[in-house]
């Protein structure tokens, strides 16, 4: 057994030998680099590793935990004694506990997290790649005079987790990006008339990368696109989202449905489950175990076996995403969501967490508008999922007669979750995955635009 | 010695000799300037939850940053290994950023003396024994459900760190600092049968524990939670629309971080992405305005003696009467654009590369009584306490969620309204600022701005202030 898993299985144990009736440990290795090209030159370089470990322990049914980077002998002993310590005066509570023996395990399958050539790539080609893109972005058209650069990125890191139920398991990944965000000035430099955008490729694989003049120019159209941007007047009319703006919905779905929101009655969604709660061209899934996903694992935070959860499927709930404490304090069985940092109780995040695509195109769905708003990026913290209350400042393009006729700014989009998840209308062909949620192009029916 | 640059010798054996040593190292391929920062983080949390203490947290991290600078170019590398070997790669990987023979030597080391500590604690709060702490949130506890028996639901945080830092730059100067910060926070839900809502307070300081004894208890904060959470039960939907709004004094003046503030930092302006770019000197505000970043108010979140560059932190006039007079400057902009240290080179940990951040922002009191200024309004929204808020610093467009708020009718304060997000444009939503109240307050220690992924402890401040002119995103008709 190499060095840090046997690090993690020996933390385990010497908790247990000082009084921790059960214990698990993490130890989190990893390297990071990225670059940003502005204007051409090369504006930073970072480059680092770094390692951290995090011990749980229980006496009974109290738990505390403590993490340290100082991986010696005196580090570790005081680690677990820190916890040890603080474990004797938290309260007791009988759902806190390691995850359920029947339910701990590896997925069985390959799912392809780590790519060699992420981990070899030079520092120069890392460079070039940002260039290009941003050099792309300018090429598009004279009124891209600015830019905040162009970024590359690229991870590789390993995770070992070891419980006191003899779990021992371990998974690296990898992933890198490209990102692009310029300015496009419609007068002088700087000052009023402005407006930035970006676009991004992301991928656990070198190889599936998007090509960087692609995203280059993607970014400089959606840029743009934006420059006269105006207000509009206060209205009841439908909104489309396009995937950036419907992953933000999603996400609020995904604290609607999170166990943690759930058991304390702190969601729209709490005792809704078997009810229609969206239209029916709503299915939403979580699958850690999607191939290359950049959400996908073999085993979640607690030892927890991945798999698949139906959260809704055709507007009906059908499950929540739990973690075995919120599973035990709902009844239910963990659905493997586990997720923590170095320090505290694990929480509860999603692993791919999608929107399956429906049937009509995007530009089906802008055509089908007479007079509504596109959205293609949200602004601030504008969801409360207690009430369900979604009021967000917004971004994009107002839609006359079916077309994309001039671009909006300086508007709030406001409705409620519960009555926008039964608005959704029409649901688009375009699902990608770009980080760990996803949702294609959506419309809903009605919502309140406020401008002038 | 500062009891930081003692500390990183006698734990980790780093001496002035090593520090040079990293330090040509990191200037071996021709670079202008380059800077060391040790960082030591000890933390400690508690959460209660259903009025179980659920989990006590505690943890130690340390490390190191190297940062290189040649020209515009940056390069940085960290290491979590304080030994030579790693802190001698770390500062050759960072050198790469600059290619050619070393142009720039340090001049001897000499630790500069800060005249002043901002916050003297005589005991850490990590010092304090978990026994003191626990009593904290189980007091919020009680505190908050015996308020109303419809408060249904109550959590309680508690969270406390030091750092010691160490900043070593290649100009010769040393600078240490011992932070200590701490905030106790408590989140409420109030249930009627009819609707269920939330309510949020918090505060802290870089403070001891005796603070939540004596200033700010925390019966205070679950108090403040439970009323917000039970105004909500009988809140109705927010209008929607343009119409004028009255902030309350206090945790609003987020409207100055988001709205001005940003737009402030000099690396945008720099780069001339900012909406304020190349607006020094001309008026951006109602001449009732003058807005500073003050680094150095005692005790508070936002507040440091040094910056995380070794800079001693100054109180900044960003906006005199209306005109724009000044940027916040870290030490890359402040070179490249031959403008003055202002002290706001910030970074959230060793892991990190500095930028002009905000410390605590506010905006200076008016001469007006804040019950003229709600009379004066014939309809409108008083918005009291928000959530976050967010900036898009190229268009100048700028949002913040108004979690608790009321509509003014014919200049009276009539019922509550639902949570709301407001927006407007950075640059000219000053313009309509119409009344500025004799009512300065800051915020109570609970605010941390986001800036390209690197969290840091702020403050705000504001007196009540009346907008003629601001988007209310709510759903109501009218």
């Amino acid at each position: 057994m190499d060095e840090l898993r046997q690090l993690a299985v020996d933390v385990v144990e010497h908790a247990r030998q000082h009084g921790a009736t059960a214990a698990d440990c993490v130890i989190r290795e990893g390297s990071e680099f990225s670059t940003t090209v502005r204007m051409g030159e090369v504006e930073q370089v970072k480059e680092a590793g770094s390692k951290a470990l995090g011990l749980r322990v229980f006496i009974d049914h109290r738990a505390a935990s403590s993490y340290t980077s100082d991986f010696s002998r005196a580090g570790v002993d005081r680690l677990v004694s820190s916890a040890l310590t603080a474990a004797r005066v938290t309260s007791e509570d009988p759902y806190s506990g390691l995850a359920d023996p029947k339910r701990i395990g590896i997925f069985p399958g390959d799912l392809d997290l780590y790519d060699e050539d992420v981990t070899k790539l030079e520092t120069p080609q890392m460079i070039e790649l940002a260039r290009k893109a941003e050099k792309a972005a300018f090429a598009v058209d004279p009124r891209i005079k600015n830019s905040e650069g162009a970024s590359f990125d690229a991870y590789e890191g390993r995770k070992i987790l070891a419980t006191s139920q003899n779990f021992v398991g371990e998974y690296s990944r990898s992933s890198c990006s490209l990102s692009v965000t310029p300015i496009a000035v419609a007068g002088e430099m700087g000052g009023a008339g402005m407006q930035r955008d970006y676009w991004y490729t992301v991928s656990r694989k070198f190889s599936k990368l998007e090509d960087a003049e692609q995203v280059g120019r993607r970014a400089a159209e959606l840029a743009l696109r934006r420059l006269g941007a105006r207000k509009v007047s206060t209205c009841q009319c439908p909104v489309v989202f396009d995937q950036r703006a419907a992953r933000t919905l999603l996400s609020s779905i995904f604290e609607a449905v999170n166990g943690d929101s759930i058991y304390r009655n702190a969601s729209f969604l709490t005792g809704k489950m078997g009810e229609k709660v969206a239209s029916e061209l709503v299915t939403i899934v979580d699958d850690a175990t999607m191939v290359g996903g950049l959400g996908s694992s073999p085993f979640d935070d607690e030892g927890v076996r991945s798999g698949r959860t139906v959260v809704l499927d055709h507007g009906v709930l059908k499950s929540y995403i739990l973690n075995s404490y919120t599973a035990r304090k709902l009844n239910l069985e963990t659905t493997g969501n586990a997720s923590r940092g170095m320090a505290g109780n694990p929480g509860i995040g999603p692993s791919n967490f999608f929107l399956q695509a429906g049937e009509h195109s995007p530009e089906n769905i802008i055509q089908s508008v007479n007079n509504g708003f596109y959205a293609t990026e949200f602004i601030g913290y504008g969801v409360n999922v207690v009430t369900g209350d979604f009021s967000y400042g917004a971004t994009g393009m107002w839609i006359v007669n079916g077309e994309l006729a001039y671009p909006v700014q300086e508007i709030t989009v406001a409705g409620n979750l519960l009555a926008m998840l039964q608005g959704i209308s029409m649901v688009g062909t375009d699902l990608e995955f770009r980080g760990s949620m996803a949702a294609p192009t959506l419309k809903i029916e009605e919502m309140t635009v406020a401008g002038i | 010695m500062h009891k930081a640059h003692r500390f990183f010798g006698e734990k980790y054996g780093v001496t002035d000799t090593d520090l040079e040593r990293y330090l040509a190292e990191a200037l071996s391929a021709g670079s202008d300037y380059a800077d060391l920062y040790f960082e030591y983080q000890a933390s400690s949390s508690i959460s209660l939850d259903e009025s179980l203490i659920k989990g006590i947290s505690q943890g130690v991290s340390a490390g190191c940053g190297v940062r290189v600078i040649s020209g515009e170019r940056t390069g940085y590398a960290y290491t979590d290994d304080l030994s030579s070997d790693k802190m001698l790669k770390a500062a050759r990987i960072a050198a790469h950023i600059a290619s050619g023979p070393a142009r720039v030597t340090t001049i001897g080391l000499s630790e500069r003396e800060i005249p002043r500590n901002l916050y003297p604690v005589v005991i850490a709060p990590t010092d304090v024994d978990l026994a003191a702490k626990l009593d904290l949130v189980q007091r919020a506890d009680k505190a908050a459900r015996a308020y109303d028996a419809r408060v249904t639901q109550v959590r309680v945080g508690y969270g406390d760190e030091v750092r010691y830092i160490l900043t070593v730059t290649s100009d010769g100067g040393v600078s240490g600092d011992f932070q200590p910060l701490a905030r106790l926070s408590v989140f409420c839900l109030a249930q009627d049968g009819k609707s269920v809502q939330r309510g949020f307070s918090g505060g802290g300081g870089r403070v001891e524990l005796k603070f939540f004894l004596e200033e700010k208890t925390p019966e205070h904060f679950a108090e403040e939670a439970a009323r917000q959470a039970i105004v909500q039960l009988t809140a109705t939907d927010a209008p929607a629309g343009e119409m004028e709004v009255v902030l309350g004094p206090g945790w609003p003046g987020i409207l100055l971080h988001e709205a001005i503030g940003h737009g402030l930092e000099s690396d945008f302006n720099r780069k001339k992405t900012s909406a304020f770019s190349g607006l020094i000197g001309q008026k951006v505000a109602s001449e009732l305005c003058t807005v500073v970043d003050d680094g150095t108010m005692p005790m508070r979140r936002g507040s440091l003696n040094v910056d995380d560059e070794g800079t001693p932190t100054t109180k900044t006039v960003l906006i005199e009467n209306g005109i724009l007079r000044g940027y916040m400057q870290d030490k890359l902009s402040a070179r490249l654009t031959k403008a003055p240290l202002t002290g706001n080179g910030r970074r959230e940990s060793y892991a990190h590369i500095p930028m002009p951040r905000m410390t605590n922002t506010y905006m200076l009191a008016g001469n007006s009584v804040p019950a003229d200024i709600i009379r004066s309004v014939r309809r409108g929204l008083y918005a009291v306490h928000f959530g976050g808020g967010q900036v898009d610093i190229t268009n100048g467009k700028f949002v913040f969620s108004a979690s608790e708020a009321y509509l003014i009718e014919d200049g009276k304060v009539t019922r509550p309204v639902r949570n709301a997000t407001l927006i407007g444009d950075g640059p000219t939503v000053l313009k309509h600022v119409s009344m500025v109240g004799n009512d300065l307050e800051l915020d109570e220690g609970i605010g941390t701005c986001g800036k390209d992924g690197q969290s840091v402890p702020v403050g705000v401040g504001i007196p009540t202030i009346k907008v003629d002119r601001l988007t209310v995103g709510g759903t109501g008709q009218e």
